[in-house]
């Protein structure tokens, strides 16, 4: 099994990205987005990992079975994620029905 | 080599096999033989179950009085809590998988041991120290926050060892982790020439399915219980909303693994009886690539529903209907096992030896568990029933009467592999039925309780619920003497049973073309399969009919 070797050029190039990318979080930090705040950091975090997985681990040049697994993962995360927001970001809608169902029950009982 | 029928006499124990390879405690402990790590489990699980055992049997005898007069009400909530963390996270899960998968997956396919030998040890030491945790737990001021930690109570105002159980549990999951990668890469890399995919024994799809499971969730449980010991050592606020956490996400993180963890329970208890079913009723499994493929479906599917488990948190009523939804779909290739065994009774020649028992009540009582499951997947039941002994019922009849039904079922029928000795067949055939009457006892009226409104956790009740309470006492001290047999006569048989010989079912799969109990390298020669599986029309070497054919072992390419 042959062995691909990254060239030292890549791997400083992909260093200064990380760089750039932390000094860009710290940027990021001192302007006011407001729900955005998250969506950001969050961001330029997911950037830098794709980078250490794909460059640092060697993902983009592993077998294709390395690189299912690797994306298993991922899927999996994010099914967790996606499946849990889809509690948080629909739960106020709830809440609000909530809040009228006097009317609801009040004609429901009646008899 | 010479492949003759005396090199694997059905009448007396070989000279040379994996028990007495080499001798002393250290050949034990450094063994990185699967079979000797197998067995070291074996011990290990089996002493966890008596634990929570031990705390079961306190619940039941508190319970027989509507005021529980045995313990004190702290004292209860420390029981039941001690039972669920040493049943689910220390018998449960790794009996089967550690135990039975761990013997049997290398010699199903023909491999000469697990892919990383040392990591399978080093799984079982990762299990001693996460159990020594919890032990040290449960000697200390025990646990009182539900096997489910809860927060804020495990968080904040549990005044209980919670810290070292949840490092024993955090530290616990990387050996399921590693146990579920080893799996992987012996399944993928180590199977024997001719033995393709679609020749693997379900056993083994069964485990493959689980072992993902394994490698997906456990990190999140691992997390999620490191992250209420930092909260509550550290007061960072995951989850404590005073200091800007949420309780419901703990919910949401839990159960993302701990309801992919029942199937991981329950997979490999399917696995046995898939194996079990074609031996006894001598037909060919219905629908092998079905059940197969059931098992990954499973696997998936398990991971999209566990906010079931949420409906009365205040959840979205949105994501509620999903999970509900979601939740019903588990029991489409539920079913199909289900369908697929009985199908493959029909027209069998079915002989009822014990492993068979114990398989006939593992499709009844699973049944049962799966379709009161579907009772708590409704939105508007579950309000009702939440938090009852209903509940309670309802996933022991998944847990016992399925996933200990279908280990013990596994344990009687590989038995005589694993010691090369047949068990006392009367005693163990009783001991199945008292077991299935004990179990059905204990936990048929607990359904009865939950639906007229019991709720689980609570160290009283009202006097008018104490009969089906005093039932289901009585069932639980049957079920004990069920549990207490296969003990005794097992370590009995392990000295004094009959020589069990290389395959004494006939049953079809390549673990029985081996010597019983096999060598430490499971073949003499790499085996090659050139038959389909649970075939046992084209095998004379199983010696089906009189005087065709003899016990051969199995024939490699050296």
């Amino acid at each position: 099994m042959s062995e691909h070797i990254a060239s030292p050029k890549l791997y400083i190039g992909i260093f200064l990205a990380l760089m750039i990318c932390t000094a860009a979080t710290v940027w990021a930090a001192y302007i006011n987005l407001g729900q955005y705040n998250i969506v950001i950091a969050l961001a330029i975090a997911t950037l830098k990992a794709t980078l250490v997985v794909l460059f640092f681990m060697h993902a983009k040049y592993s077998p294709g079975r390395t690189q299912l697994v690797i994306f298993c993962a991922v899927f999996w995360l994010g099914i967790m994620l996606a499946l849990t927001l889809s509690d948080y970001t629909t739960r106020h809608e709830l809440t609000q029905q909530q809040a009228q169902p006097a009317a609801l029950v009040a004609r429901r009982v009646a008899p | 080599m010479s492949t003759n029928a005396q090199t694997i006499s059905p009448h007396t124990m070989p000279e040379t096999d994996y028990l007495n390879a080499s001798y002393g405690i250290k050949s034990w402990l450094l063994t990185t033989d699967h079979k000797r790590i197998a067995l070291l489990y074996l011990f290990s699980v089996t002493f966890f179950f008596f634990v929570g055992g031990i705390f079961a049997t306190m619940i039941r005898i508190h319970l027989l009085t509507p005021g529980g007069y045995l313990v004190t009400p702290e004292t209860y909530n420390k029981l039941f809590t001690m039972h669920g963390v040493a049943m689910i996270f220390f018998f449960l899960i790794p009996s089967i998988p550690a135990v039975l998968g761990n013997f049997l997956i290398p010699i199903m396919i023909g491999a000469k041991d697990l892919a990383f030998p040392k990591l399978n040890l080093l799984s079982w030491y990762i299990y001693l120290i996460g159990g020594g945790f919890v032990l040290y737990s449960f000697s200390t001021g025990g646990l009182d926050t539900g096997w489910t930690f809860y927060t804020p109570l495990s968080s904040v105002y549990s005044n209980s060892a919670v810290t070292a159980a949840v490092i024993g549990i955090f530290i616990n999951g990387f050996s399921s982790i590693l146990t579920g990668l080893n799996f992987v890469v012996t399944i993928h890399t180590m199977r024997a020439p001719g033995m393709t995919w679609f020749r693997l024994p379900l056993f083994v799809w069964s485990h493959y399915a689980t072992s993902l499971i394994f490698i997906l969730g456990t990190p999140v449980i691992a997390i999620t219980l490191l992250l209420v010991a930092l909260e509550r050592v550290f007061h960072l606020g995951f989850f404590n909303p005073a200091l800007g956490g949420d309780p419901i996400l703990f919910q949401h993180l839990f159960w993302f693994y701990s309801h992919p963890a029942v199937y991981i329970m329950i997979l490999p208890a399917m696995g046995v009886i898939s194996e079990i079913i074609p031996t006894f009723a001598r037909r060919p499994i219905f629908g092998y690539s079905f059940i197969a493929g059931s098992s990954i479906a499973i696997a998936v599917i398990g991971f999209l529903v566990w906010a079931h488990h949420m409906f009365l948190t205040g959840e979205s009523l949105y994501a509620a209907i999903a999970f509900s939804l979601m939740s019903y779909l588990v029991a489409i290739p539920s079913a199909v096992k289900v369908f697929n065994w009985t199908s493959t009774l029909y027209k069998g020649s079915i002989a009822l030896d014990t492993p068979m028992l114990y398989a006939m009540g593992f499709i009844g009582l699973f049944l049962i568990g799966g379709l009161t499951g579907l009772f708590l997947a409704c939105l508007g039941l579950d309000i009702h029933l939440h938090d009852t002994y209903f509940v309670i019922a309802h996933f022991h009849y998944i847990m016992v009467g399925g996933a200990v039904m279908g280990y013990l079922g596994g344990l009687h029928f590989w038995w005589p592999k694993i010691s090369g000795r047949m068990y006392p067949e009367f005693l163990a055939r009783a001991a199945a039925i008292i077991l299935f009457i004990g179990f059905n006892l204990t936990f048929f009226p607990q359904f009865l309780l939950g639906y007229m409104g019991m709720p689980r956790r609570y160290h009283s009740y009202p006097p008018e619920l104490q009969v089906l309470n005093v039932m289901s006492t009585a069932g639980a001290s049957i079920l004990a003497l069920g549990y207490l047999l296969p003990i005794i006569y097992l370590v009995w048989s392990y000295k004094y049973g009959r020589v069990a010989g290389p395959n004494p079912w006939p049953a079809t799969g390549l673990e029985w073309k081996t010597q019983s109990p096999p060598l430490t390298e499971n073949f003499d020669v790499t085996p090659v399969v050139d038959w389909e599986p649970y075939d046992f029309e084209h095998r004379p070497d199983l010696a089906l009919e009189p005087g065709v054919g003899g016990l051969l072992p199995a024939h490699g390419d050296d």
